[in-house]
């Protein structure tokens, strides 16, 4: 490979979670469809932020994750700084675990997400309906924190594997 | 003593987690979630610089978005391409089979309209709303379980008025509830903010259409209780609110498990290009 090449694929590495996180929240994508008459959607940013923050902070900033949120109101139609504050908290309490966890653990983990989306998922639930007067499915609501919950230890698996490829490829450097 | 040491540990991870800045890190998370909560207050206000920046903002991001997001809309434009193209002959077939015999209904339109608009003289009753409407493009298809709306590319540069009707063909789909500079956002009648007068015919009963998240039907509210709505009656909007016209077709009443509801005349997914009520 060049070296014009491998340094492409290092930021590609290195930027990853920032890249996927912009992506995201700019197309707003939830890949949602229908199976018996059951709506199912995930919410990606939030697996996105929650991972990263607990295992690999040093690789998305706060500053960036706010910005996203931003991003993610204005294309959401969403009073701006609503999803920044729900990132924000997700930060917080993913920031929290990672101080009182000594032994990373994928079960721990997943369970600590579904804490996680729901205490996130009730804010922005009560932020819109009270401040708002949106109105807004509180079951879709659920739902979507339920399935985002389901998939987190594929995406975890996958994410923990992109951060090892770029640590190869830092090393081989 | 124990209960203590587990005390200040939990203060300290608390502290940590909203004071401390990390490696590579430039801001506290407690000086971020200020910051989003001022930007969040500053939503009240609707008028001034501040919505002026706002709209530059949005504008900017939507541009950004439909970058983004056009080789996934080439993907879904295609793939209902090919499903336009599967059906296409089942499609032919019903239509070769029915008696259009659109000719004579054309005139008997053009009868009624000449009419209808010699009694409106009688009566000097003033067309309130505008009928001229200019074409727009599609740039952001917003579909999720949550919000239900459409980016077009004309804004407050272009004369697009808040709150004012978008058509898909002769099809009422939504109306503006948000203007920029360059773009606006439209609102779909099967949004869940989404209500709007509307009045069947040919019973005539009044009620609102509400949206609930479906992409093919929406909801009826106060309706009438003993009322005689048959179904594949037509819904018009009423023009009841003073924002949107009257007599624009909007969908078919369909009955499913006892209860009523509104199939829309237009597919909401397949909308490329739309007209704004001027």
């Amino acid at each position: 490979m060049a070296r014009g090449d491998i340094k492409f694929y290092q930021f590609l590495l290195n930027g990853f979670p920032i890249i996927l996180l912009f992506f995201f929240a700019l197309t707003g994508y939830s890949f949602s469809f229908n199976i018996f008459k059951i709506n199912i959607s995930f919410n990606f940013v939030h697996l996105i932020v929650f991972y990263w923050v607990l295992r690999k902070p040093e690789m998305l900033g706060y500053g960036l994750i706010f910005f996203a949120g931003v991003i993610n109101d204005v294309v959401q139609n969403l009073p701006i700084g609503v999803s920044s504050i729900n990132y924000l908290l997700l930060c917080v309490i993913a920031s929290f675990f990672r101080t009182r966890t000594l032994v990373p653990n994928l079960i721990y983990d997943w369970i600590l997400f579904f804490i996680a989306i729901l205490i996130v998922s009730s804010i922005h639930f009560t932020v819109l309906a009270i401040f708002f007067d949106k109105n807004i499915s509180y079951g879709t609501l659920m739902s979507t924190a339920f399935f985002s919950f389901l998939i987190y230890p594929a995406v975890a698996k996958i994410f923990n594997q992109i951060y090892l490829l770029g640590l190869k490829q830092e090393h081989a450097e | 003593m124990s209960t203590e040491s587990s005390r200040d540990d939990f203060i300290i991870a608390i502290r940590s987690a909203f004071l401390k800045k990390g490696n590579r890190q430039k801001f506290s998370l407690f000086t971020l979630l200020i910051i989003s909560i001022l930007v969040l207050s500053l939503e009240y206000f609707k008028t001034g610089p501040v919505n002026q920046f706002r709209s530059i903002t949005k504008d900017i991001i939507f541009r950004g978005s439909y970058v983004v997001s056009s080789p996934f809309k080439y993907v879904k434009d295609k793939y209902y391409l090919f499903q336009d193209h599967m059906s296409m002959y089942e499609e032919f077939s019903v239509l070769r089979d029915k008696d259009l015999n659109l000719d004579s209904l054309r005139k008997e339109v053009d009868f009624y309209k000449s009419e209808n608009a010699l009694l409106k003289k009688l009566i000097e009753e003033r067309d309130l709303f505008s009928k001229e409407y200019m074409l727009t493009k599609i740039l952001l298809d917003k579909q999720s379980p949550y919000l239900k709306s459409l980016i077009i590319n004309k804004g407050q540069k272009n004369g697009v008025k808040l709150g004012s009707a978008v058509k898909d063909r002769l099809y009422y789909i939504g109306k503006v509830v948000n203007v920029n500079f360059l773009s606006s956002r439209v609102l779909l009648a099967n949004d869940l903010n989404s209500k709007i007068p509307i009045i069947i015919e040919p019973s005539g009963i009044n009620a609102i259409l509400s949206g609930n998240g479906n992409d093919e039907y929406a909801e009826l509210e106060y309706l009438p209780k003993d009322n005689e709505i048959k179904e594949n009656e037509i819904v018009y909007t009423s023009g009841s609110d003073g924002t949107i016209p009257a007599s624009i077709p909007v969908g078919k009443i369909i009955f499913q498990d006892n209860k009523k509801y509104v199939k829309f005349f237009s597919n909401l997914n397949q909308l490329n290009y739309v007209q704004v009520n001027k």
